[in-house]
């Protein structure tokens, strides 16, 4: 084994330690705040794994839609509830070396499978994984080394002929973000849209669940009624703003108002 | 040239995300605060994509498959995430808690 194969294996098992030991810690901590901070450690641990397995697009979309997006509604959502998730609180329920069991078996289970699959190996021990494309099963590293030989000579031929068809030959090495784009276009279009209409039905429902419900919510007034209000109010020699509107009471007093303060009053 | 591939084994790769897969499965089950089981559901996700992309790695590098279905899962976890987490509030909302074992209403 040579330097650079021993410096891809240390930064390798950093990584993995890294995305570990915060998984472990997402679950362990007591304050739920600090296992969202340890979330996002393991997010961005697996967003560099994925930039050294090749795959920067999506180690990108990792840090956007994990990193950034996820971890924030999460970090939103214990602050909502911030009341009941403190410090103090028990975080795990009284059996939890019980489900930590399964997992383990789960674990046994897997590791075991994966270093033995059952699978033809090489001349070296290595487990020969079944390919789609290869009729002739060979050893990993040395159907990687072909490749390589041939990327040279078929990058520039991608490049003169970015619009043609392309075949086994042409495809470069690795698929990148070029190749990504066009499967989106062609062979995984209906997919595609199938996702952005997902997003929009659950950015609909989101928005439908954490709404207050509609008895509960203070109505948005418009100009003429707001204007009408006020005038009232003055009239009876009140100035008291808009939130003077009487709704239905239903558990806590404070819940004529709105969807940020009644948070903080119940308190 | 030195890559992953001639470097690590994919069993290691396999071996890493099961153990983040258990991981999040230990938490999902153990948790009491809802919010927690949600971030140990993202915990499992991220495992199963790490598969993935370690399987189009190795195995099949010149294809876009992979790699857009590892993308169709980050979507699906990600609305997964937001209608979850609304799911967290508006229970918070009627019923004070988010404690798992607190949320018994169904309970026969």
């Amino acid at each position: 084994m040579n330097l650079p194969n021993i410096a891809i294996n240390v930064v390798f098992f950093a990584l993995s330690s890294l995305i570990l030991f915060a998984g472990f810690m997402v679950v362990w901590v007591k304050n739920i705040i600090h296992a969202a901070l340890w979330l996002i450690a393991s997010f961005a641990g697996v967003a560099a794994l994925y930039f050294l397995l090749e795959a920067p697009f999506i180690g990108v979309v990792q840090i956007l839609v994990y990193a950034g997006a996820v971890s924030i509604l999460v970090l939103f959502a214990i602050m909502l509830t911030r009341q009941v998730t403190g410090e103090a609180t028990r975080q795990l329920f009284e059996r939890w070396w019980l489900s930590a069991l399964v997992a383990l078996g789960l674990l046994i289970v897997i590791v075991r499978t994966v270093s033995n699959p059952g699978l033809p190996t090489d001349a070296h021990g290595n487990t020969r994984w079944p390919r789609a494309d290869r009729l002739a099963p060979a050893a990993t590293a040395q159907v990687a080394a072909t490749a390589q030989s041939a990327t040279a000579a078929t990058a520039q031929a991608a490049n003169a002929t970015a619009t043609a068809p392309r075949t086994a030959a042409t495809l470069p090495q690795v698929a990148g973000t070029f190749e990504i784009g066009q499967s989106f276009m062609k062979e995984y279009l209906l997919p595609f849209e199938i996702a952005s209409i997902l997003l929009l039905v659950a950015l609909v429902g989101a928005v439908v669940i954490a709404f207050e419900e509609r008895s509960r919510r203070r109505r948005v007034l418009t100009l003429a009624e707001e204007t009408a209000l006020r005038r009232s109010l003055k009239g009876a020699g009140l100035v008291a703003p808009l939130t003077a509107i009487p709704g239905p009471v239903d558990q806590a007093p404070a819940s004529t108002s709105g969807i940020n303060t009644d948070s903080t009053e119940r308190r | 040239m030195n890559n992953i591939v001639t470097a690590v084994p994919l069993e290691y790769v396999l071996t890493i995300a099961a153990a983040l897969f258990c991981l999040g499965l230990w938490g999902a089950l153990s948790r009491r605060n809802t919010v927690g089981i949600l971030m140990a559901i993202e915990l499992m996700l991220n495992a199963v994509n790490i598969n993935l992309i370690a399987f189009w790695r190795y195995l099949e590098p010149q294809r876009t498959s992979g790699l857009l279905f590892t993308i169709f899962a980050i979507t699906v976890a990600a609305a997964e995430a937001a209608v979850g987490l609304a799911m967290v509030i508006a229970v918070y909302r009627t019923r004070l808690t988010i404690n798992a074992d607190e949320i018994d209403t169904l309970k026969g």
